[in-house]
């Protein structure tokens, strides 16, 4: 039942967006999960330039990043989206983490500050999400309370959800395991660092907000 | 030494979301467990986070967080059910752990338990509920 009022909502909310000229498509979930590599491939695909760098250290991405103005086409279809890079959303930050990732006490002081002050924005602009990818390492067990308050708070705001399951090129990666923990959205399995399988992502995201 | 300190849930009832949070992360930076029957909003659980965020230093690392909700099959009649509990008594099911992060290392659910991984410098302790 509830499952059928979502996709209702989910429907109005899609045809609304058809007469939006540019929505905003968020990147969300937990650091370190690919929101930036997947950010950099749909912008190397479209644009042919990247939009962030990555880094294996957590919190790379510190600030709201936007890149204005994406177009993707899919036969006669076009999307015109605005795409936000968020911050990994985590509850917590210790820079003893960066200290053993081999930065220096101060710079990596100087990161936890910036890294908490991302995951506030990242929350604030939840609001403001049109729809909203979220990243989940394939790797990683899915049911961490950080996943699920992010996409529980997604589902409160009716916001349409895709789930990306990035990493699928490594041998831990069990995208079956995050389909059962979120039976209601669809999952995609992709690997965002080498390209495979973005044709699918592609089509999910027409089918979400095209 | 852990402390776990039982919310009931009367006790965040009448207060309003930001009182909820604050009163909650509180008790977790006197290093305090919390157990709280039932379950916060979706928007204050992102408003806990958040709060938390603003609250990190040197001493304080932020927090480990777990919700435990019975995930019954869904049927419409079970659904109105607790909706309608819900809205007349709270979020009284299921049950919230929250804890520091310097002494939780992390909060594994199984799901019918909860293991409580602690930071110790010589070896790992497992508390099982």
């Amino acid at each position: 039942m509830i499952n059928v009022i979502q996709r209702f909502i989910q429907k109005v909310l899609k045809d609304l967006f058809r007469k939006k000229k540019h929505i905003k498509l968020g990147l969300y979930g937990p650091p370190n999960g690919g929101k930036t590599t997947i950010a950099n491939r749909i912008c190397q695909d479209w644009l042919g330039e990247e939009m962030g760098s990555i880094s294996s250290i957590p919190h790379e991405t510190r600030e709201v990043n936007v890149k204005e103005q994406i177009s993707i086409k899919s036969g006669k279809k076009e999307l015109l989206f605005n795409l936000v890079d968020t911050p990994g959303i985590a509850t917590k930050i210790d820079y003893e983490d960066f200290v053993k990732h081999g930065l220096s006490v101060k710079k990596a002081k100087e990161r936890a500050k910036e890294a908490t002050k991302g995951v506030i924005d990242a929350i604030k602009w939840l609001d403001d999400m049109d729809a909203v990818i979220v990243v989940l390492d394939s790797t990683y067990d899915p049911y961490s309370q950080v996943n699920i308050t992010i996409i529980g708070n997604l589902q409160a705001r009716n916001i349409p959800v895709l789930i990306v399951a990035n990493k699928v090129d490594l041998k831990k990666s069990d995208i079956k395991k995050i389909e059962a923990a979120f039976p209601q959205y669809e999952v995609v399995g992709i690997s965002a660092k080498y390209g495979k399988h973005m044709d699918q992502f592609y089509e999910a995201l027409f089918a979400l907000v095209g | 030494m852990l402390t776990l300190q039982f919310v009931p849930y009367e006790e965040i009832e009448g207060l309003s979301s930001g009182e909820r949070v604050r009163k909650l992360l509180g008790m977790v930076k006197d290093d305090k467990i919390v157990v709280l029957e039932g379950r916060l909003k979706k928007e204050e659980e992102a408003g806990l986070i958040r709060k938390t965020m603003e609250e990190i230093n040197d001493r304080f690392k932020g927090i480990e967080l777990s919700v435990i909700y019975p995930e019954k099959k869904k049927t419409i009649g079970r659904t109105i059910r607790s909706n309608i509990a819900d809205m007349l008594l709270g979020q009284r099911q299921g049950l919230t752990i929250i804890g520091p992060a310097s002494l939780i290392k992390e909060i594994r659910k199984d799901p019918d338990k909860i293991q409580l991984l602690t930071h110790d410098k010589n070896r790992k302790k497992k508390r099982k509920r």
